[in-house]
């Protein structure tokens, strides 16, 4: 099974845009490096038999009509918001587009 | 903070001298669909910020997503008009990335299974030579919020403290086209890619399924550009203009990017992969972000939507009901309207076609719908850098005012303070005849009296005319038409002096 490497952590670190510490880097190679393990034993049980699936019932097209619902109030849906500005969610500075 | 790069650009004719250009272009169109592509929030534009948007949309856990019928359908029409095959059986993926236009922290978009793929569309360019566009694909996904980036100079995101973000367009469908890698179009390259947006433009607004508007961002162009020396078969390193939004600015920026490539292929240097950002004044692009790999976007099928398969049936049901296509539909209309090659494609160009079409169905003769599309309001769009389409006045008030002028109540010089009026508010055409006291005058009883007055002004000119000399009446109808502030109709002014002084026109 493929280890996850410090260089991994860090590339996925830069693009969640995440500034971690050398020795955190080491710390999560570890504890991902657990988590795809388990997952990865599902591959041990799933013989060439059982197709790769992304959804386990076996529908297609389900799609609804082209007629509007009800929104929330804008209220509503900034309420959960840590800041709000203008009626519009606040979000600290945005970065690496620079 | 404005950005400023410092490049030195190598000159057209030389870089094409070297290099062949390598296009791939991108657009995205927002369908116009009374609702978003996975929930039932209004697709409503101008709509107060944040107004438009559910749990689905917002991103709250446990919100699942629903798809679109007509979504899914006008990406099917898009498809076939464009010669794709349409896939039977597809998925949707999520791409992930860090970005807060998306609160999902992914667009739901499709990967590895477009709905449409392996087409082609055929371009007409400006000396009507076809040009065959290779399609990729097609595929379904949906549009990400807006942002507003505060504490910058130029509401731009650098320097900006924070940023805000309304989510009402988060979610409206959008069909994302990809061309597959535009090659041997040599210096023609920047005029195919304008010749192809402006065809796709039409295609989309002939299905119906989206009005197109680029300067309202309903349809958007990324133009991917890389150049390779002559000869060679492996592309160069490609960079992506981002969200060129008229069709003359993907002409400019192609151009600019193939000026820029060549100077740092000459200098030695090389391309980096990047998307890079259109500066609609001066046609230049500037460095965006260096960009991510597919893989980074950790791609998969989207979990929360099964797939969709659309049946054969129902596809060819679509196909049949595909309407002509437009460059088969100028052709007609270039017969029927008896005009150039070159005045269809301006008119084209102009977004003028369906105005045209529709001000002629209305009841205008075609050369006076023509005259006024291309002309006056032709103008006024350019003066206000809008689309003609935007412009505050409709086929039917065109119509009218080409009617007042075949009926003779207006001359030309009247019917374009008209027209102005109605693009200025005023109402409509027989309003602002009516407000601006605009008809032309055809009482005999004021004409003759401006007549008359003019003849006693101007006691020399009328013994010249009365003895023959025809030709100096022209500065007695010159009085009358000041006099009666251009509202008569100069080929009766001249008749009635020329009767009065005895004269033979």
């Amino acid at each position: 099974m493929p280890g996850i490497t410090r260089e991994e952590v860090a590339h996925l670190a830069r693009l969640a845009r995440l500034e971690l510490k050398s020795e955190e880097l080491d710390h999560f190679a570890g504890q991902l490096d657990d988590i795809i393990g388990a997952v990865a034993r599902v591959a041990e049980v799933a013989d060439q038999d059982v197709p790769p699936t992304s959804h386990p019932l076996p529908l297609t097209n389900v799609m609804r009509a082209d007629e509007v619902r009800p929104s929330l109030t804008p209220e509503q849906a900034l309420s959960g918001a840590p800041a709000q500005e203008q009626q519009r969610f606040k979000v600290p500075q945005i970065l690496g587009e620079d | 903070m404005t950005v400023t790069e410092h490049v030195s650009l190598v000159p057209y004719e030389d870089a094409l001298a070297t290099y062949d250009p390598v296009m791939g272009l991108e657009v995205h169109v927002e369908l116009g669909t009374r609702t978003k592509m996975f929930c039932g929030c209004s697709t409503e534009l101008g709509a107060d910020p944040n107004s438009q948007t559910c749990p689905t949309c917002l991103g709250m856990p446990g919100a699942l997503p629903v798809v679109n019928a007509i979504g899914v359908e006008s990406a099917v029409k898009i498809g076939l008009a464009l010669n794709c095959e349409i896939a039977e059986w597809c998925r949707f993926a999520r791409k992930n990335y860090f970005y807060p236009d998306m609160p999902k922290n992914f667009q739901t978009s499709q990967y590895d299974e477009p709905i449409a793929f392996n087409g082609y569309l055929d371009v007409q360019l400006d000396d009507g030579e076809i040009f065959r566009v290779e399609i990729e694909r097609a595929h379904m996904e949906e549009d990400t919020g807006k942002s507003l980036h505060v504490g910058g100079a130029t509401g731009r995101i650098q320097g900006a403290s924070h940023s805000l973000l309304d989510y009402n367009r988060a979610g409206i469908p959008l069909i994302e086209i990809v061309t597959k890698p535009i090659e041997g179009a040599g210096a023609r390259a920047p005029e195919v890619a304008k010749a192809y947006v402006a065809e796709l433009r039409e295609l989309i607004k002939a299905l119906d399924v989206s009005e197109a508007r680029m300067e309202q961002g309903q349809m958007r162009c990324d133009v991917n550009l890389s150049l390779r020396p002559h000869g060679r078969t492996k592309f160069g390193t490609r960079s992506e203009t981002k969200n060129v939004n008229s069709l003359r600015s993907v002409e400019r920026a192609a151009r600019y990017e193939i000026q820029r490539h060549a100077a740092v292929l000459n200098s030695g240097g090389t391309i980096i992969q990047e998307t890079r950002h259109f500066h609609e004044e001066d046609g230049s692009t500037t460095s965006g972000r260096v960009k991510e790999e597919a893989e980074d976007y950790r791609y998969f099928p989207e979990p929360d939507l099964v797939p969709i398969a659309p049946a054969r049936a129902w596809v060819e049901e679509l196909r049949g009901g595909l309407p002509e296509l437009p460059r088969l539909r100028r052709k007609r209309l270039r017969e029927e309207w008896g005009v150039s090659e070159h005045d269809m494609q301006s008119m084209l160009n102009a977004g003028a076609v369906d105005l045209i079409t529709a001000t002629i169905e209305a009841g205008a003769p075609a050369d006076q719908a023509r005259k006024w599309w291309m002309g006056e309001l032709a103008r006024s769009a350019n003066e206000t850098s809008t689309d003609l389409a935007a412009l505050p006045i409709t086929p039917a008030q065109v119509a009218r005012v080409a009617e007042l002028v075949t009926a003779g109540d207006l001359n030309d010089k009247l019917a374009r303070q008209v027209l102005e009026g109605v693009l200025a508010g005023e109402g409509d055409p027989d309003t602002v005849v009516e407000k601006r006291g605009l008809k032309v005058v055809s009482d005999e009883g004021a004409l003759g009296t401006a007549v008359d007055e003019a003849i006693a002004a101007n006691p020399a000119i009328a013994d010249k005319i009365r003895a023959g000399k025809v030709a100096a009446a022209g500065a007695l109808v010159g009085a009358v038409m000041k006099a009666t502030r251009g509202q008569a109709d100069a080929a009766r002014v001249r008749d009635l002096i020329l009767e009065r002084l005895g004269a033979q026109g």
